[in-house]
C-alpha cells in the first residue's frame, strides 16, 4: 500500500496536452542552451583549477573519506532542492501568469536527460569560481540537484494546488500572515509528498553521484574526491577487487541513509497528512521511535523557539495571506496578452539564433545524422523495456501477490533501485571485453541494469494492492491462468506498470550517455546519441553538444506525449482500482 | 429529540444595526462556451444584531456561494458586501466561520488549533495562550488541549472549530452546514450547545448566519430563515420564527414552519408567505437544457412506492424524517417523480397520480416499459438525445457533442453531470446506450428484442458493456455532481469487488426500484444505509419498502455516521 503512494511521476502526468506553450517553453530551453554555450565556448582553459587530477587514488583505506565526501554532495544538493522547491513551487502555485510558463518548463526539465547538461553546466561553474575546485564541486551538486529538485517540486507545486479548500478559506479568513500560511499550512499539508518524493529522487540521485564525480570536458578530465570518482579510477585501472569494496560501500551506504534518515523522516510525516483517519499500515521506523522517545526533539526544538518567534514578527511586513477577491480586470487581461507576446518574440528570435549557430558551424545536416543515432538509442531503449516486461513483470506479480515474500522482497528491491547501476558497469564491461561482445549490444545491458527495477518495483506495489476479494473470486470462477491474468492481473497492475515504464524509459535514455561510452582499461564507444554527446562533451564541441541534447530531447519528449501519457491516461480512465 | 437543557429562554437580544449587509448580490461563472452560469442572482441579505439567520436551500441554490461572498473569500460578480458599512475587498474582518468538514490543521493540537487566529492577530504567547484555553473550556472540551483533531470524533472536531472560531471574539458567526457531517444525536447535542451559548452571555458573538439544507435545523436555530431558489439562487421566501426557545419540534406551530418551508421548496407556497414574483415558477420543461434534477431512478421509483405504500399520500416533512433524509436527498427525487408526472405535489405533501399508481403496481418488466415511455415524453434531454440519435444514419453520437449542447447553459462539470444522468435514465430505459470506451451514444436498437427475452426468462441483456462502477455512477446521479472523494473512490473501488472481467456479463439487471439483492451485492454499503428498521429510535423507523438510493450525504460527505449509528443502536 506504502508503495503506490511513493510512485515519483504520477501526479507529474496529469498535465494538459501539448500546446503551444509547451512549444515556447522547448523554444525558451534551446536559447538558454545555446546562450550558455556560446559563453562556454570563449572560455580557455586557463582558469580550470590545476589541484584537480583527472585520477583519484584508489587506496582503499582513503574510501571512507570519499564516502562522507559524496554523502555531503548528496545532503547539499537536497538542500537545495528544498529551498528551490519552496520557492519555485510557491510562487508557481500563486501567480496564474508565472504558472504559465513556469510549469511546462519544469515539465520538460523533467523529461529531458539531465547528464547531458553536465558538459554545460560544468562550462558555467568553472567559470563562476575560476581557478578553484568550488566550480566543480558545484557542478557535481547540481548534477545531484537537477536529478532530485523537479520531483520535488512538482509534488510540491501539487499539494498546494489540490491544499483543501476549508484549510486555505480558515488560513485566510484568520488573516494569516504570508509566512504564518506558508509555514503552518503550505509546508506542513505538503509535507508528505515532499518527503516521499524527497525519499525517491534521493535514491535516483546516487547514478548520477557516481556519474558527475568524474566528467571529461573541453579535453579535460577531471575526479573529485567521492566514491563515484573511485569507482571510474580503479575502472579504468582494471582493479575489480577495488571496484566490489566500493560496491558494498555503496550498499551500506544506501541502506543506512533510508534506515537513518528517510525511513525515521517518513515516520515523522504520517503526522501531516490530511486524510483524518488514520492509514491502515502506518509506515514505522525503530530510529524514529528511539529519537521520539529521547529528549532530543525538545532539546533541539528550544533554541529555534525564538527564532521562530522572531521570523514570525519580522514577516509581518509581507502583509497578509489573501487571494484577491476582486473580480479580473480588463487591464490585467491586457497585461497578460503583452506578456505572452513578449515571451513568444523573444523565444522565436532565440530559435532561430541557435539555429543560425548550428548551421554556421557543423550544418543542419547534423541533425539528420543525430536523429539516426537517436534512433539507434531508442531502438535499445525500447528493446530494454521489453525485456524488463516480459522478466519482471511475472516475478514482480508473483512477490506482490505472495505478502510473505514481498515482505522480505521488497527493502531489497528498494536497494537495488536506488543503487547506482554505473558502479557495476566495470564488471559487466569486463565481461564484454573477454567475450568479444560488441557494446552496441552490450550497452543494453548497461542500461538495462538501471532501469529495470522501476518496472519491477512498481509491479511488485501494484499486484500487492490487488483486493483479496477479486483474487477470491478469481480462485472461486475457476478461471484458467491465462484468463486470470488477462481478466485480473494485468488490468489491476496496468497503471503501476505505466508509472514504472516511464520511469524505466527516462532512466535508460539517462543511462544511454554513460552506457554508450565505457572504460574498462580500453575505451568502448557503441553507435548512439548517448556516445555522441558523451564525446562532444569530451572534446567540447559546442554545437554538437546542442544538436545532440535537442535530438535526445525531442525523441523523449515525443515518445512521453505520444505513448506513455496516452497509456497513463488508459490507466487512469480503466484500470485505476 | 428536545434539547436536555431546560433553562433556555428566548433570545433577549434585539435585532437592530445590520453589522454585515450584502447588497444584489450576483454571482456569475463563465461557462467553456463562453456563456454565463449564474449561481446568484440579485440577492441581498442584512444580518443585524442579536439574530440567528439560517439560509436555506436545494443543492444548486448558491448558498454557500452567498456565505463565501459574505465572509469575503470570493468576490461577488457584482453587488457589495459591506461590514459595519465598510466595503469588503479582502477577508472579512469581523466574522468567524465554523465548517462543514471542521478544516482544522491535523498537524496542530487543539489548543495549537485554537490559537492560530490569535497568532495571525500578533497577540502575545501568554496572552493566547489563556484566551484559547478560555475557549476551550467554554465549548467544553477541556482535557483535549494537547490532541490531535484526528484523535477527536466528528463532534468534538466540530466543537474545536467552533472554539476556534470564537476565540478571535468576532462580531458575527459564519457557519457553513456545520452539523450535516455529523450522526443525528451529536449535531442535535451541538445545536443545543450552540443555544445555550447564544442564550448565556459568554459568547461575545453579536449575530449568527448558518447555511444549512436541513430544514427542522433552521426553524430550531434561526429567528430568519432564507429559503433560497435553486438555479439561479435568489431568495424565494422571508420566514420570520418567533418560537420561543427551547423550541419544540412537535408542536403544532413548528410543524406549520416545516410544512411551509416545504410547500416553499417544491414550489406550492402556502398562504400567507410572501414570495417573489421571480422565484415563483420555474420555467416550463421543454428544452433540453433544463435542468434535470440529480435523481437516480432506483431511488425515485422507491419513492413512489412508499407514497403508494401508505396510500398514495405522504407529507414531506414525515418522509423526510423517517428515511432520514435532509432536503437534498428527498427534493430531487420528488422533483423526477413529479417531472415523470407519477407524483404531484400538494402544499406539503405528495401525492400519487394515476400513472403512478400503475407503475408502482406494475412488474419488473412493465414498469420498465412504463417508465421508457414517460422519461422519452416527459424529460426534455433524453427526448432530445433520442431524436437526436434517430436522426442520423447509424443512431450513434459521440458524447461531446451532446456535452457541447449542454455547455451553453451549464458549467462543464455539471454538463457532464447532467449528461450522465440523462445517460443513467436512458440507460434504464432501454432507450439508449453508451460505450464509455469509444464515448458514444447509440440508439438501443435490441431494446425490445431484450425486453422479451427478458420476459421469456434470460435475463441481463444489456449490460455486457457496462462496467459496475457506471452502474453505480448512474444511481447515485446526484453524488456525480460533487467532486470525487477519496472516500468516494474507495467505495467505487469496492464495488467492483464483482468483478469487471469476469462478472461483467453476469446478470446485473439494473435495480427498479424494488428491493433487489443482486443490486445490493453489488455495492455492500447501499445495504448498510438501507438498514430498514431502528427499534431504538422510534422516529427512525420506515415502514415502507426498502428504498434503493444512497443519499448524497453518505456518499460524498464525511457522513457515515448516520449509517453507522443505526448499526450501533440496532446492536443495543
Amino acid at each position: 500500500m506504502a508503495m503506490t503512494r511513493m510512485l515519483p511521476v504520477r501526479a507529474t502526468l496529469r498535465r494538459p496536452r501539448l500546446r503551444w506553450v509547451d512549444l515556447v517553453v522547448g523554444g525558451a530551453i534551446l536559447v538558454v542552451l545555446g546562450l550558455v554555450l556560446r559563453v562556454g565556448q570563449d572560455m580557455d582553459v586557463p582558469f580550470v583549477p590545476s589541484n584537480v587530477g583527472p585520477t583519484i587514488s584508489t587506496d582503499p583505506g582513503n574510501i571512507p573519506f570519499y564516502a562522507a565526501c559524496s554523502l555531503l554532495r548528496m545532503f547539499v544538493a537536497l538542500a537545495a532542492s528544498l529551498v528551490f522547491t519552496f520557492i519555485y513551487a510557491t510562487v508557481a502555485a500563486r501567480s496564474k501568469r508565472a504558472e504559465k510558463a513556469m510549469i511546462p518548463v519544469l515539465d520538460i526539465l523533467q523529461s529531458v536527460p539531465v547528464l547531458g547538461f553536465l558538459s554545460i553546466t560544468v562550462t558555467a561553474f568553472i567559470a563562476l569560481f575560476p581557478g578553484s575546485a568550488l566550480g566543480l564541486e558545484c557542478a557535481s551538486i547540481f548534477a545531484i540537484f537537477t536529478a532530485m529538485a523537479w520531483n520535488m517540486a512538482f509534488a510540491f507545486y501539487y499539494s498546494l494546488r489540490s491544499q483543501p479548500k476549508p484549510l486555505d478559506e480558515a488560513g485566510r479568513l484568520m488573516r494569516l500572515t504570508r509566512w504564518q500560511r506558508f509555514w503552518k499550512l503550505d509546508v506542513p499539508s505538503g509535507m508528505v509528498p515532499l518527503i516521499w518524493n524527497g525519499m525517491l529522487s534521493f535514491g535516483g540521485a546516487w547514478f548520477f553521484l557516481a556519474a558527475s564525480e568524474t566528467i571529461s570536458v573541453l579535453n579535460h578530465q577531471y575526479a573529485l574526491p567521492g566514491i563515484g570518482s573511485y569507482v571510474a579510477t580503479a575502472s579504468s585501472e582494471k582493479q575489480l577487487g577495488k571496484i566490489a569494496i566500493a560496491i558494498c560501500v555503496m550498499v551500506v551506504m544506501v541502506v543506512g541513509v533510508n534506515f537513518l534518515f528517510w525511513r525515521p523522516l517518513v515516520a515523522w510525516a504520517e503526522k501531516f497528512r490530511i486524510e483524518d483517519s488514520v492509514a491502515a499500515d502506518v509506515p514505522r521506523s525503530v530510529v524514529f521511535d528511539v529519537v521520539r522517545r529521547s529528549s532530543v526533539p525538545s532539546l533541539m526544538a528550544r533554541p529555534w523557539r525564538p527564532v521562530g518567534r522572531w521570523l514570525d514578527r519580522a514577516t509581518r511586513v509581507f502583509g497578509v495571506t489573501t487571494a484577491s477577491v476582486t473580480p479580473e480586470a480588463e487591464t490585467k487581461r491586457r497585461g497578460d496578452a503583452v506578456f505572452d507576446f513578449v515571451i513568444v518574440a523573444l523565444v522565436a528570435v532565440g530559435v532561430w539564433r541557435a539555429l543560425d549557430y548550428v548551421h554556421d558551424t557543423v550544418g543542419l545536416g547534423e541533425f539528420v545524422h543525430a536523429f539516426w543515432l537517436g534512433a539507434l538509442t531508442f531502438g535499445r531503449v525500447v528493446i530494454v523495456l521489453i525485456f524488463s516486461t516480459l522478466v519482471w513483470v511475472p516475478i514482480g506479480v508473483w512477490i506482490g501477490m505472495n505478502p510473505r515474500v514481498s515482505r522480505i522482497a521488497q527493502p531489497v528491491v528498494q536497494v537495488f533501485a536506488s543503487f547506482p547501476a554505473n558502479f557495476v558497469f566495470p564488471i559487466v564491461v569486463a565481461v564484454l571485453i573477454a567475450t568479444g561482445i560488441s557494446l552496441n549490444w552490450g550497452s543494453i545491458l548497461l542500461m538495462a541494469l538501471g532501469a529495470q527495477y522501476y518496472v519491477l518495483f512498481n509491479v511488485i506495489a501494484g499486484a500487492s494492492t490487488i483486493p483479496n476479494d477479486l483474487r477470491e473470486a478469481a480462485t472461486l470462477f475457476r478461471l484458467s491462468r491465462w484468463q486470470k491474468w488477462r481478466r485480473l492481473v494485468i488490468p489491476a497492475i496496468f497503471p503501476s506498470y505505466v508509472t514504472g515504464g516511464i520511469t524505466a524509459s527516462g532512466g535508460a535514455w539517462n543511462a544511454s550517455i554513460v552506457a554508450e561510452v565505457v572504460t574498462y582499461g580500453t575505451t568502448l564507444t557503441a553507435a548512439g546519441i548517448g556516445a555522441y554527446i558523451a564525446e562532444a562533451t569530451a572534446t567540447g564541441n559546442f554545437p554538437d553538444i546542442l544538436v545532440g541534447l535537442v535530438v535526445m530531447s525531442v525523441y523523449v519528449v515525443v515518445v512521453n506525449r505520444l505513448f506513455w501519457r496516452r497509456l497513463y491516461k488508459l490507466a487512469q480512465g480503466r484500470y485505476s482500482l | 429529540m428536545t434539547t436536555t437543557s431546560t433553562t433556555i429562554v428566548a433570545t433577549t437580544k434585539t435585532a437592530s444595526v445590520p453589522i454585515i449587509s450584502a447588497e444584489n448580490i450576483r454571482k456569475v461563472y463563465p461557462t467553456p462556451d463562453g456563456g454565463e452560469h449564474c449561481v446568484l442572482d440579485g440577492v441581498s441579505v442584512d444580518l443585524r444584531e442579536g439574530e440567528i439567520v439560517a439560509l436555506l436551500g436545494k443543492s444548486g441554490s448558491g448558498k454557500s456561494t452567498l456565505l463565501r461572498c459574505i465572509a469575503g473569500l470570493a468576490a461577488p460578480t457584482s453587488g457589495v458586501v459591506r461590514y459595519r458599512g465598510e466595503r469588503l475587498r479582502a477577508a472579512n474582518p469581523g466574522v468567524g466561520m465554523v465548517f462543514q468538514t471542521f478544516a482544522l490543521m491535523p498537524w496542530l493540537t487543539v489548543q495549537q488549533n485554537v490559537e492560530l487566529g490569535l497568532e495571525a492577530h500578533g497577540v502575545t504567547p501568554a496572552e493566547r495562550r489563556e484566551r484559547a484555553l478560555r475557549a476551550i473550556d467554554l465549548i467544553g472540551l477541556d482535557g483535549y488541549e494537547s490532541a490531535y483533531p484526528r484523535e477527536l470524533s466528528g463532534g468534538m472536531r466540530q466543537r474545536v472549530g467552533f472554539a476556534r472560531a470564537l476565540v478571535v471574539e468576532p462580531d458575527a458567526l459564519l457557519m457553513d452546514e456545520p452539523f450535516s457531517a455529523l450522526d443525528v444525536l451529536t449535531s442535535e447535542n451541538l445545536r443545543s450547545e450552540l443555544l445555550r451559548l447564544w442564550a448565556g452571555s459568554d459568547m461575545p458573538t453579536q449575530a449568527v448566519l448558518i447555511v444549512t439544507h436541513n430544514i427542522e435545523e433552521a426553524i430550531q436555530l434561526a429567528d430568519r430563515v432564507l429559503v433560497l431558489s435553486s438555479n439561479p439562487g435568489r431568495v424565494k421566501a422571508e420566514i420570520n420564527i418567533r418560537l420561543p426557545r427551547p423550541r419544540d419540534r412537535r408542536s403544532p406551530e413548528f410543524e406549520r414552519h416545516v410544512d411551509d418551508v416545504y410547500g416553499i421548496l417544491t414550489g406550492h407556497a402556502p398562504e400567507g408567505v410572501a414570495i417573489p414574483a421571480q422565484g415563483r415558477l420555474s420555467p416550463a420543461p421543454t428544452h433540453a437544457d433544463t435542468r434535470i434534477p440529480h435523481a437516480s431512478v432506483s431511488g425515485m421509483s422507491g419513492l413512489v412506492q412508499i407514497v403508494h405504500a401508505r396510500g398514495g399520500q405522504a407529507g414531506l416533512a414525515d418522509l423526510a424524517e423517517e428515511l432520514l433524509f435532509e432536503v437534498d436527498d428527498l427534493l430531487p427525487l420528488v422533483d423526477f417523480a413529479v417531472l415523470l408526472r407519477l407524483l404531484e405535489v400538494r402544499g406539503a405533501s405528495v401525492r400519487v397520480t394515476d400513472e403512478g399508481r400503475e407503475y408502482a403496481r406494475s412488474d419488473i418488466l412493465a414498469a420498465k416499459e412504463m417508465f421508457a415511455r414517460l422519461v422519452r415524453e416527459r424529460v426534455p434531454l433524453v427526448k432530445t438525445i433520442c431524436t437526436a440519435l434517430a436522426a442520423v444514419p447509424d443512431g450513434k453520437l459521440r458524447r461531446n457533442f451532446f456535452v457541447d449542447l449542454l455547455r451553453r447553459s451549464f458549467s462543464e462539470e455539471e454538463a457532464n453531470v447532467q449528461l450522465d444522468i440523462a445517460i443513467g435514465w436512458g440507460r434504464h430505459g432501454e432507450l439508449f446506450e453508451y460505450d464509455a470506451d469509444t464515448r458514444q451514444l447509440a440508439l438501443d436498437v435490441g431494446g425490445h428484442a431484450a425486453m422479451s427475452a427478458v420476459a421469456r426468462g434470460r435475463t441481463g441483456l444489456r449490460v455486457d458493456r457496462v462496467r459496475p462502477d457506471e452502474i453505480l455512477a448512474a444511481e447515485e446521479g446526484s453524488a456525480r455532481a460533487q467532486p470525487r472523494s477519496s472516500q468516494r473512490r474507495f467505495h467505487r473501488s469496492s464495488s467492483r469487488s464483482i468483478g469487471e472481467g469476469f462478472a461483467g456479463r453476469a446478470d446485473l439487471r439494473v435495480g427498479s426500484g424494488r428491493p433487489d439483492s443482486r443490486l445490493r451485492s453489488l455495492a455492500p454499503r447501499r445495504a448498510a444505509a438501507n438498514m430498514r428498521t431502528n427499534p431504538a429510535t422510534p422516529s427512525t423507523t420506515v415502514r415502507a419498502p426498502l428504498l434503493m438510493t444512497t443519499p448524497r450525504t453518505r456518499t460524498t460527505r464525511p457522513n457515515r455516521n448516520s449509517s453507522r449509528l443505526r448499526h450501533t443502536l440496532r446492536r443495543r
